[in-house]
């Protein structure tokens, strides 16, 4: 039995059904490659980048930023980088950022994907405030943590005593030494990576992680009493409360219910 | 010594202008020159004209992206460009894959896989357009320009002004299909970019023109040129080419030793206005 030819209404409407097929297949392939490629939570990126969803789909790759930095820090990143690619990144245990005062690599980029107002203060370029990451220190590898002397990182750091400060302590272990342990604060530390770029130990004992990635966050329902700033925002507060069973009753009548047998006898 | 320049003219100023862009490029990334900064991205012409991919802004755009003013004018001033000269110039005498696809398309010719390969070419030269309209919609869905994740284009201008890694594995990957797979695989088939120019070069004034009374047939015209249907007039009517997928390459020009071709503003204009 012979099929019949397909008329060519049927053949169009077949035809572009499968160009359809085609492209969702693509548009799943590709979508599946672009999530791994995005997904790169410890990549560095330049000073007053903007935060990192928005920087994926703001930066154009051109590498203006890069051609601007005059210490070769920024580097676009290339296939084989694991990186999104083509944007830019920097590496501190190779090249840190060396803070520059007049931020040459940020005016350039012409997308917005750097954003200038983020380091501006009162008019001002001013690269302390930048936020490329935040310093970590591993207390297991750091050799000052051990007792051994190195103040490396707290004399690489452009804002000593500031983001990085020294802690002194007894040494227990041979009782006339002190320890010297370095101490990261993470309101200064721009992440430029100068320190992670000192460090003396085989692998950096401290190194630079992005902010999310490095911290913690404690929720909004802790308060610090002993901060003014922090207290006032009880100011407006007002309890909440809750009413069961057993909360009907006073706390003491509640705990003492049920004894009434055993103080009879 | 003049029949050479005769017949490569426009190869000779084509590479020229091709070699000398990315020299620039890359003398700005390695010794701080500020002739043309950026890439083809996004640049600047000695620090005040901006420039920028309207392709790759078009996908940002639907990424979700606040574009930039400096980008826009970016934008503006190379979409007029390109309006202008005819969008897949860009094509032709600026992308760096070209000089991947021009010389496997000339070891094709050398060793005469095109008449080994006699069966249709498997694949429309409209999955361009297909996969430009893809581009936007996963660039909508994933937020992020999606072309310029996987772009070879991109991967090799950035990597010959910053630095290639892997990058070679996608230009080889594009020369060895072009050269065994699909003829004008990749810029007459695959890329989106060249879509994009195509649409964006339909109306522009440098156009190439046919002229029937001198066309001989010998049809080298079409062996050269990488989107031979767009010479569809050639010896039967005397048209401008007016497919914007003409890449202006002018290699069609210059081989017809009957001058039966040429570049032409102003014949193109008087078809319009008799209505083509
Ligand atoms: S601040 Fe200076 S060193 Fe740091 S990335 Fe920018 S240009 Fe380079
Ligand atoms: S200058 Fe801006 S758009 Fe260009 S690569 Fe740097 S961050 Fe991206
Ligand atoms: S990253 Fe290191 S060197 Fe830079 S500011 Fe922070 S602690 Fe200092
Ligand atoms: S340089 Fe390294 S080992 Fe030395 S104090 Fe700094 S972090 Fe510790």
């Amino acid at each position: 039995m012979k099929k019949e030819a397909l008329s060519d209404r049927r053949k169009f409407i077949l035809n572009m059904a499968r160009g359809v097929g085609y492209a969702a297949i693509g548009g799943f392939l590709w979508s599946a490659y672009l999530d791994d490629a995005k997904a790169s939570p410890l990549i560095l990126r330049p000073p007053a980048a903007i935060p990192e969803d928005d920087f994926l789909k703001t930066c154009i790759k051109c590498g203006l930023c890069v051609e601007a930095c005059p210490f070769d820090t920024l580097m676009l990143a290339k296939p084989g980088d694991h990186r999104p690619i083509g944007t830019p990144f920097f590496t501190p245990r190779e090249t840190p950022c060396y803070m520059c005062e007049d931020i040459p690599c940020v005016p350039v980029c012409p997308s917005g994907a750097l954003d200038e107002s983020s380091v501006t203060v009162n008019g001002h370029l001013d690269i302390n405030t930048a936020d490329m990451g935040l310093a970590v220190i591993d207390e297991n590898s750091c050799i000052a943590f051990w007792g051994i002397q190195c103040d490396a990182c707290y004399r690489a750091c452009p804002i000593l005593g500031q983001a990085i400060t020294v802690e002194y302590s007894k040494n227990e272990r041979t009782g006339k030494h002190a320890f010297l342990k370095p101490v990261v604060h993470a309101d200064a530390c721009t992440g430029c990576g100068m320190c992670e770029h000192a460090c003396v130990t085989e692998k950096p004992a401290i190194f630079i992680l992005p902010r999310e990635v490095a911290m913690g966050k404690a929720g909004s329902h802790y308060i610090k009493g002993w901060d003014k700033k922090d207290e006032a925002r009880l100011k407006n507060a007002h309890a909440i409360h809750t009413t069961t069973n057993v909360s009907k009753k006073k706390a003491v009548d509640k705990l003492n219910s049920g004894l009434e047998g055993l103080l009879d006898e | 010594m003049s029949k050479l320049w005769n017949n490569y003219r426009y190869l000779i100023l084509r590479r020229f202008t091709q070699i000398g862009l990315l020299v620039l490029f890359f003398g700005a990334n390695a010794w701080g020159w500020k002739i043309l900064t950026g890439n083809l991205s996004s640049s600047e012409i000695l620090g005040v004209i901006p420039m920028s991919d309207p392709y790759a802004v078009l996908q940002m755009v639907a990424a979700g992206a606040v574009v930039a003013t400096d980008l826009l004018i970016g934008v503006a001033v190379v979409t007029l460009f390109y309006f202008i000269v005819g969008g897949r110039a860009f094509c032709s005498w600026v992308c760096p894959i070209n000089l991947v696809t021009d010389s496997a398309n000339y070891l094709r010719r050398v060793f005469d896989i095109d008449r080994a390969q006699k069966t249709k070419q498997p694949i429309t030269r409209n999955m361009r357009y297909w996969i430009l309209g893809l581009s936007l919609l996963v660039s909508a869905f994933m937020g992020i320009a999606a072309f310029e994740f996987v772009s070879p284009i991109s991967m090799m201008h950035r990597g010959i002004v910053f630095g290639m890694g892997f990058g070679w594995a996608a230009i080889a990957l594009i020369f060895l299909f072009d050269l065994f797979v699909l003829k004008n695989g990749w810029c007459g088939h695959v890329c989106p970019l060249g879509g994009f120019y195509s649409l964006l070069g339909k109306f522009s004034f440098i156009r190439v023109h046919h002229l029937e009374e001198n066309c001989t047939l010998c049809m080298k015209c079409k062996v050269v040129c990488p989107e031979k249907q767009v010479l569809h007039m050639i010896g039967k009517e005397s048209l401008p080419v007016l497919s914007g997928e003409c890449t202006n390459c002018a290699r069609c020009i210059e081989v017809c030793d009957d001058d039966a071709l040429r570049f032409s503003i102003r014949d193109f204009i008087q078809n319009k206005k008799m209505g083509e």
